[in-house]
Formats: C-alpha cells, structure tokens, sequence
C-alpha cells in the first residue's frame, strides 16, 4: 500500500471511531423542568441494543419489604394487563407493526433491533390468569379470547371488556367469573393502522365510561416515512363508548403508549416516548395529565418549543402553540406501562404513578429497563422516580423488559415482561388486606 | 510518423482495461449523480421520497465503488508500466469510497436531519468519482505502452 492510500484508511478508521464516541451521557434528565442539551447528530445513531439472556433462577429486585413472583410464563408475549373486579388478570399477548423496509437503513436497523428482542410467536389472544384461592399464585390459566390483531390497550366499563387492536377498538361482553369469552368481538371502531410504524393502541376508559381514549403512535421517528403518513397518528382519541364516533383529543404526543385515569380527579395521564437521534439525553420521555385540545409539538418542536429542525416544512404556528408536558422520566427510557397506585400499596408507594420503561437502544448507557414509582402529592408529580422493579439488564445482559404495569387494588403491582415472555407479580410482604380500594387504571367502575 | 517507426522494435501489445473494470468504474457516476440530483429535489421540496431515492442511489454507487476499489487493487498489483495511473486511481475511487460511506450514514439520519450536509457530501462524492472514472479510463492505451 502507499502512503497516501494509507492515510485515507487511518482517516476513515478515525472518523468512524470518533463517532462512536463512549462519553458517558450522565444521568437522564428528570422532573417537571428538564434541562436540555444541545441537539446532537453523530455520522452513526449511538446503539447499544440488549443481549437477551435467560432468568436462570433469578428474579428482578424489589426493594426491601417487597417480594416479586412469576405468575406466568411462555406467554405470547404479553404487553399490558387489566386486573378484573374479582382478581382475574388479563393479559394482551402479541407483535404488531411489520412496517417494509423503505431506505437501506431501515433493513441494517430492523436486523440490529430485532436482536434486543423476544423471537416468540405473537399470542394475538387475551390470556386469563386466576388465583383461585387468594395464595398468590395464579394456577388457572384459559385463553380468554385469540385470533385477535396485536391486542394491546385493555379497559372494562361495567359488562363491556373493550380491546385496543393494532387495527380497531373491540369489545367483548364480559360476565364476572368468566374464563372465556362468548364469542367473537364486536367492533367499536376502526383505528388508523397503515404503516402503523408504533403499532401499539392504548386505551383508557373515561370514569362515566361513556368515552374511551386510544393512544395512536406517530408513523415515523420524525416524519422520515413524510408527512400524509402522519395523517391521524401521534394523537389520543376520544371515541364515544356508544356510537364509536371519534375526535382528537391531543395531539402532537409522539408515541402515547399507555393511558391511564387518575383516581379522584378522573383526569386522563399519559406515558409518551418521544423522538430518536438528538444525543443521549434528548429528547425525554414523558408522564403528563393530557389536557383536551392541546398540541405536544410532535413533529415541529419538543419538550414546549424546542424546534426540531429535522421536520420541514417547519410550521411556527403550531411550534408556538406546543405545550409542555408535566413531567419528564428521561431520554430514551421507553416507558410502555403507567399506573395510578392505590392505597393498598402501602407507605410510599401509596401516592403516585408507576412506569414501566422497556429500556433505550438509542443510548451509549443504556437507560430504562425497570420500574419506577413516580410520587404524588396534591395530584401533580412530586420528587424525582424511585426504582421499584430492577435487574432486568445486568452485566451487559438483558433478561426482562418491563412493558404494561396494573396495580390491583388488593395490593399488588402486575408487570409484563415481554422479553422474557413473564407476567411479574410484586407484593408488599406485611400486607394488610384492605376493605376498599380505588380501581385501577384502566378500569371505570361508573 | 518517424518516431514511431524507430520506436517499433519496441511495440509491445498493452491491454485496455479490463471491460469489467470499465463497466464498475462507470457505473457509479450515474448512480451518484442521480444521488445528487435527488437529493437536490428533497433539499428545496422537502418531498421525503427523493431523500429514500437519494439513500438508495447512493448505496448502489457504494457497491460500485467498493467493487471497483477491488478490481484497481488487482490493477495496481499486475501493473506494469502504468503503474503512477493505476495507483492515482486506485486512490481516488478509496477517497470516493470513504467520503461516500460517510454520505451514506449521513442519509441514513431521519427526514430533514440529512440536510445540508447528505447534498453538500453528494456533490463531493459525485465529482471523486468522475475524477477516478475519468483517470481509470485514461489508463486506456490503444495498441501502445512505452
């Protein structure tokens, strides 16, 4: 070789690696008033996918005082869960999405990502999960309904059991005591499903149970799919509970994975994972209350105004009228689960919210892959997250991803790993059984 | 004329180059310029599917370039008395190669993240190559070589 060619290869060889660059980020940014860094754009995405590996005998932690338990394993797996008014659990087991690959990018990461994640059959199905006497451990297993499309969003109001498909919003007729549903769904609504790049539709149920809410990610990281894909996502829809009929709620939130209703105030709260490819404290997700009509700024601007210049045509009209949402769990986290905790949970998990963070790919130190409890006080967030669940990731290895969190209201925090394809049951160890508790999320006792 | 007919004894048949070596070092012109050319289109329509036309273009002239950066290496290796072109051009299509593998993780960033900076590059990477096209068919000699 010569010189010349030589110092070309050494060029190249060095520009790859400064890029590559293994500064640790710090922690993610937390709370009500994040402080943002600068945007940043390497050559190379900084990726740092899981490395699944198996439970082997052990457990997530929990903290002192509490104890975790697999009520189920092999699922399909499992995203979210809906604890029933007699204890039953539900759970939506399934893979949506399957978008085609439209730029040799999309081939390189669909394979690399594919990696942090579970290669099991999609479930399509509810499965029912019975603790018939009360002893914490769920012996009863039935498949409460299949054939479903990448059921996801769970919520009961009275005798209707309404199902969030990646396509539509369903409903079964639910009867207490049921292990199997009496037929086939009836469906409430189509919902948009073309691309459907966030695949996922959450849903939560007005407190009257007259409305529902559905969570429809955007179809794109940040309009690289262009804008008419955009045409209906990255919103919550309010959908009347009778007629079917629908209007934008919010708008602008990314990706709303999961909903829930505040106990009291009847407020809807939503966990949202926000865009990818701005540095590894950009841009935080986020647990907000959704205020009707309001504009999140996806995909023109970030946390209020922060303007995303890789969306053009800008639109400073809509920039100006983004607002803030309430609380930032930190970049790339991925939170997939939100629960209102209820008394029952004891002590200092009594007020608050649980999040489910999935975990980051987007992130040198990886951040994410736990459970947090967000404190309350005085119906707002208060005090930086405290890990509840942890050990998912270990050593470089991943065992679990946290998805969907439910809080039945007896006192205990359900978790969906859908890594390890488990449902996870966390207890208090000195519980007192209560008489009466909130509802969980979720679930609209009108 | 004279020149020549003294200089006969030493007449030596030269090859061309290689047809396939041609089709690989022409073939990334087209592709690279249509690179640029679509990536001109999203930079002043902001119409996301030159910016898939543009990643896609860009990576057929890689494969080109990667290709023919193999086969002037081989050239380079049997060169005889052309040495200095073949080496001019095996260097320039590994800058081609180098600065078009940087364009392309630059288009690989979502949507307007790619800008300014994937048209800036796309006009480097398509003028490397009409250089390297251009010295590689230069080492092109019609029955003659010194």
């Amino acid at each position: 070789m010569n010189r010349s060619s030589l110092l070309a290869a050494a060029a190249l060889v060095a520009l790859l690696a400064a890029c590559d660059g293994n500064d640790d980020p710090g922690a993610p940014v937390y709370g009500a008033n994040p402080k943002l860094p600068a945007q940043e754009s390497g050559l190379l995405p900084s990726m740092k996918i899981a490395d699944p590996a198996q439970w082997g005998g052990k457990k997530p932690n929990v903290p002192d005082g509490f104890s975790v338990t697999a009520i189920a394993t092999d699922l399909g797996i499992p995203r979210q869960t809906l604890v029933l008014p007699n204890g039953d659990i539900l759970v939506a087991e399934g893979r949506g999405g399957g978008e085609s690959a439209v730029r040799p990018k999309d081939f390189i990461a669909g394979v690399i990502k594919a990696k942090g994640t579970t290669s099991v059959k999609s479930g399509n199905r509810l499965t029912l999960l019975r603790d018939k006497d009360g002893d914490g451990v769920y012996e009863e297993r039935t498949v409460f309904a299949d054939h479903l499309n990448a059921p996801y969003g769970l919520a009961l109001v009275k005798d209707q059991l309404y199902v969030a498909n990646q396509d539509a919003l369903v409903r079964f007729t639910y009867h207490e005591g049921q292990t199997r549903a009496d037929g086939p769904p009836v469906k409430v609504t189509d919902l948009p499903s073309y691309i459907n790049h966030h695949w996922t539709k959450s849903l939560a149920a007005s407190q009257d149970g007259r409305f529902l809410y559905v969570g429809i990610g955007s179809n794109s990281n940040i309009t690289e799919r262009g804008m008419p894909a955009e045409l209906d996502r990255a919103m919550i829809w309010e959908i009347d509970a009778q007629t079917g009929a629908h209007r934008p709620y919010a708008t602008g939130i990314r990706n709303p994975t999961a909903l829930a209703i505040q106990p009291g105030t009847g407020k809807l709260w939503a966990v949202a994972n926000e865009r990818d490819e701005l540095g590894p404290n950009l841009v935080p997700d986020y647990l907000t209350s959704v205020r009707d009509g309001a504009f999140y700024g996806w995909p023109y601007s970030y946390w209020g105004q922060n303007v995303d210049p890789r969306a053009q045509p800008q639109d400073p009209q809509k920039v100006a009228s983004a607002i803030q949402p309430d609380y930032s769990l930190g970049a790339h986290v991925a939170a997939l689960g939100v629960a209102f905790s209820a008394p029952a949970m004891g002590g200092r998990f009594a007020d608050g919210a649980f999040v489910g963070e999935h975990g980051s790919w987007n992130r040198n130190v990886p951040s994410g892959y736990k459970v947090v409890f967000v404190p309350f006080r005085d119906g707002a967030p208060a005090g930086p997250p405290v890990d509840v669940v942890t050990g998912f990731q270990e050593n470089g290895k991943t065992f679990g991803r946290p998805v969907g969190v439910t809080v039945d209201p007896k006192g205990a925090l359900i978790v969906a790993d859908d890594l390890s394809n488990t449902i996870w049951r966390v207890t208090s160890n000195n519980r007192t059984p209560t008489a009466e508790a909130p509802t969980s999320p979720g679930t609209a006792k009108p | 004329m004279a020149a020549v007919i003294d200089e006969r004894p030493h007449y030596r048949p030269a090859r061309g180059i290689h047809p396939l070596h041609a089709v690989l070092l022409a073939a990334t012109i087209p592709l690279f310029l249509g690179g640029l050319l679509s990536d001109y289109a999203y930079y002043s329509t902001f119409d996301i599917q030159w910016s898939n036309f543009a990643a896609w273009l860009i990576a057929g002239g890689m494969v080109f370039t990667g290709l023919a950066v193999l086969s002037s290496l081989i050239d380079l290796a049997r060169a005889r008395g052309r040495r200095k072109q073949a080496l001019l051009t095996f260097v320039l299509l590994l800058v081609t190669f180098a600065l078009g593998l940087v364009n392309s993780f630059v288009h690989a960033r979502d949507a307007y993240g790619s800008m300014p900076d994937g048209l800036i590059l796309s006009v480097i990477v398509t003028v490397a190559a009409i250089l390297a096209t251009w010295v590689g068919f230069s080492s092109l000699r019609v029955g003659v070589t010194p």
